[in-house]
């Protein structure tokens, strides 16, 4: 049975306040060299963007850029809040070799399988 | 075979239901929410939607749309009887489609929305900006648009 790669964690409850983040949407495929992760986070640039690996969980969070729009708003639907998820991985995967890259607001995560892992052939001697 | 989107809370952007003497209050918003609103939450009505603010100051309209991962010659932007009309179609990565897909919750494929300009803008000067996944268009009023001040004179 295969491991899962990601179970989700809530934010965790501070005893003062509590910040509210939005959940970015994502994609997940897995390939037999690993996977990748693809999470929606428009308004946030590389600088904005932070992904931290500790133990087996990744944290992905996004700081959204300051909006340079003056004057009144008259029709909202975009949140402010920044982005924030929390993923389990595969212990397949080998971290040291996770790539991130962000393009117009998608950030892209290469997490590729360890070797040992991967289909291998072996050969029959005679 | 269609996927349904199941939204979890977190997705939108109603307040958390924990205190429950703001309990009332929330009902009164949630019912006083705007048709527009409803559909783009529940995707399965409208398809994409994307997030869209319109803000007006004393010179520009500026309407700011979330329009992640997309070319910008993937966009149509176009101006017509007081109407902003965005278009557009994302489409999905060709390199991916063969992996085994573990979760999808992104949307693809075309949407489409209006927006109808509460003043006249300059439909020349208009101007688009693409960064970081958000879509800025800024539409100039038109000098009759603009507020103007009109002096009292005591005679």
């Amino acid at each position: 049975m295969k491991a899962t790669l990601q179970k989700e964690t809530n934010v965790p409850q501070s005893q003062t306040a509590r910040v509210e983040y939005v959940t970015p949407e994502v994609d997940i495929f897995e390939t037999t060299d690993g996977y990748v992760l693809q999470a929606e986070m428009p308004g946030v640039s590389k600088s904005g963007l932070n992904v931290t690996l500790e133990g087996t969980e990744i944290t992905i969070t996004g700081h959204r850029n300051a909006e340079a729009v003056n004057g009144e708003a008259l029709w909202r639907e975009r949140p402010t809040a920044d982005y924030r998820r929390v993923f389990e991985l595969d212990p397949a995967i080998d971290t040291t070799k996770i790539a991130a890259k962000m393009e117009q607001g998608v950030l892209t995560l290469t997490l590729p399988k360890s070797e040992k892992v991967k289909p291998r052939k072996i050969t029959v001697s005679d | 075979m269609k996927l349904v989107r199941w939204n979890r809370p977190e997705l939108t952007t109603w307040p958390t239901f924990g205190r429950l003497t703001d309990l009332r209050d929330e009902i009164d918003r949630l019912f006083e929410a705007p048709l527009a609103e409803w559909a783009r939450s529940s995707q399965l009505l409208s398809g994409w939607t994307p997030a869209l603010d319109l803000h007006e100051d004393k010179d520009n309209l500026v309407v700011t749309a979330e329009l992640p991962g997309m070319k910008k010659e993937d966009i149509d932007i176009s101006l017509h009887d007081g109407c902003l009309s965005l278009s557009g179609e994302r489409k999905s990565e060709q390199k991916f489609e063969n992996a085994e897909v573990y979760r999808t919750e992104r949307f693809f494929g075309r949407f489409q929305r209006t927006v109808t300009l509460p003043v006249a803008v300059a439909a020349d000067k208009v101007t688009a900006q693409y960064k970081d996944g958000v879509l800025t268009i800024t539409l100039p009023k038109t000098e009759e648009s603009k507020p103007k001040h009109i002096d009292v004179k005591v005679s």
